[in-house]
């Protein structure tokens, strides 16, 4: 490993630990991570979307057109009604002008709308109500091979899933009231939507820790790196490195422990 | 013509939106991609509102000395220094003078920065006058030197190493551990959510224990009566209930869209 990925994998390190300090209580270093990241996470899109978004969608269509004639030459000289309407949202900032913001806001909400309504009704609400009224495999109602009740593909699990999603629906209708009948099958909702969320959060903790195995195994490959004498940059920093970063957490803990002394002393 | 305007437009474009998308003409189609295009490039140029909101928070912040405002330097010195890496590549082997173009940039907007939290004008000349001078020298090198050019219509700028190195070892390690560190949180909070107290808290804590014993090293084989039963959990259960709050999503979208387009739902246009 060269010293200048090494350079790179200790700050990766670095901001982790920062990052992870927060178990303890806010922090200074936590406080670097958090707006280290902010700033870097915003430059980012913006490069992300000036590069991949703006410059084919806008740029590249222009860019046939002649720039001292605003582009009105180009080929697609239309493309710069957008632009102007962008930039007229920039007058969102100012108090006597920034009602003119509202007509892109306008364009912008109405398209979007517009295009939100039968988009959505085909390809969320539609498509799960196609799949919710699938036939059902009478022949392999208790399993595909043999009699298995966990058999995800049996016919008693698509009578399980049908009958869960319909009754969960139920659950959400709030405009009569939940009792008798109605209210049975509300509550057969409601269990169905528990396991969901019981299954979900399950699934979330694991990720969320499975994350958390993956920094661990990253500072390890730097520990590794960092204490590896046969590697050829060894004597050239790691040592300073690792020291400096070890200085600065004693440094942090003797504060916290002279302002824990010093809040002590002057409640007794 | 102020709040009158936007709500036709909304109703024309929304309503217009709507009912193409069931004419299979090619012009229906044309307009369809071109509109499309159009609200791509008026949120970019929307985004630009956030940024211009981010630095005007960290500069304020700056100005005012509020708690903490030494951290907004570092918010605004990762966000000048990302795009500038966006935006340039070395053409030769060497950097040549780039991160010394790449700090001169940095102490320039450090002095602006300054000017703006000055209180007396000894220390508003000072900082003028340095961050005069670092821009003319930033702006010199950047001129003269040719080992790095900046790249506004090309994304050269994207295979940047900087660039790269700062996703890599900056952007990536913080946001996974930021979301790791929700695994101590969601502990303490399925400590309170988990305890059996009724049928319904049972339920969601035999569901989240079997998923969870799923992936435990020690059970292995998806012929384990864990997995089998956890993934039956997850695909039959959790489906229904998934479907159900999907399908609920979906019309509450259309409702909402059309509340939006008959201008029964005004939030967006603000006051004024």
């Amino acid at each position: 490993m060269d010293f200048y990925t090494f350079l790179w994998m200790t700050f990766a390190v670095f901001v982790t630990l920062a990052t992870f300090s927060f178990l303890y209580k806010d922090n200074p270093f936590y406080k670097f991570a958090e707006h280290l990241v902010v700033g870097v996470s915003a430059g980012y899109f913006v490069i992300i979307l000036w590069h991949n978004a703006l410059v084919p969608n806008l740029f590249q269509k222009l860019a046939d057109g002649d720039w001292y004639f605003i582009w009105l030459n180009s080929s697609q000289p239309w493309y710069i009604i957008p632009a102007i309407l962008g930039v007229l949202m920039w007058t969102r900032f100012s108090k006597d002008y920034g009602w003119v913001s509202r007509w892109p806001m306008a364009l912008y909400i109405g398209i979007s709308t517009g295009i939100a309504i039968p988009l959505e009704m085909a390809n969320r609400v539609n498509k799960q109500l196609y799949a919710m009224m699938a036939d059902i495999d009478w022949s392999h109602f208790f399993g595909t091979n043999g009699f298995d009740l966990l058999d995800v593909n049996s016919g008693l699990s698509q009578v399980i899933i049908f009958v869960g999603a319909a009754a969960a629906l139920i659950y959400f209708f709030f405009s009569k009231e939940h009792t008798g009948l109605f209210g049975k099958i509300a509550t057969v909702g409601i269990w169905t939507l528990m396991i969901g969320f019981g299954a979900s959060f399950g699934f979330t903790v694991m990720a969320r820790i499975s994350l958390f195995i993956n920094r661990v195994q990253d500072v390890g490959d730097w520990s590794e790196a960092a204490w590896d004498s046969t590697n050829s940059n060894y004597g050239a920093g790691f040592q300073i490195v690792f020291w400096l970063m070890v200085a600065i957490v004693i440094g942090y803990i003797i504060n916290e422990l002279r302002q824990f002394t010093k809040t002590r002393s002057r409640a007794s | 013509m102020k709040r009158q305007l936007p709500f036709v437009l909304v109703f024309i474009f929304g309503l217009f939106m709507m009912f193409q998308y069931f004419v299979p003409h090619e012009i229906s189609e044309w307009i369809y991609e071109f509109l499309l295009d159009w609200i791509v490039i008026i949120g970019i140029f929307a985004l630009a509102l956030g940024l211009w909101s981010l630095f005007r928070v960290s500069v304020d912040k700056i100005k005012m000395r509020k708690d903490n405002w030494g951290y907004s330097y570092i918010t605004l010195a990762g966000l000048f220094v990302m795009v500038a890496f966006g935006f340039t590549h070395r053409v030769a082997d060497a950097w040549g003078l780039y991160f010394i173009w790449i700090l001169l940039s940095l102490l320039c907007l450090g002095s602006l920065m300054q000017l703006r939290a000055a209180t007396n004008s000894r220390q508003k000349k000072m900082y003028f006058a340095s961050a005069l001078i670092l821009l003319i020298l930033s702006t010199l090198v950047a001129v003269f030197d040719d080992t790095w050019r900046f790249y506004f219509y090309t994304a050269e700028g994207l295979e940047n190493s900087m660039f790269r190195a700062f996703f890599d070892y900056i952007l990536l390690p913080i946001l996974s551990t930021m979301f790791a560190l929700l695994a101590f949180f969601i502990a303490s909070a399925a400590y309170r959510a988990f305890r059996a107290r009724n049928v319904l808290a049972t339920l969601l804590l035999l569901a989240a224990l079997l998923v969870m014993i799923r992936f435990n090293p020690w059970i292995q084989g998806d012929e384990a009566w864990a997995s089998k039963a956890s993934n039956w959990l997850m695909n039959v259960p959790n489906l229904a209930a998934q479907r159900a709050i999907v399908i609920g999503i979906g019309l509450g979208i259309v409702a909402t869209a059309l509340k939006v387009i008959l201008g029964i739902e005004r939030g967006y246009m603000g006051k004024g």
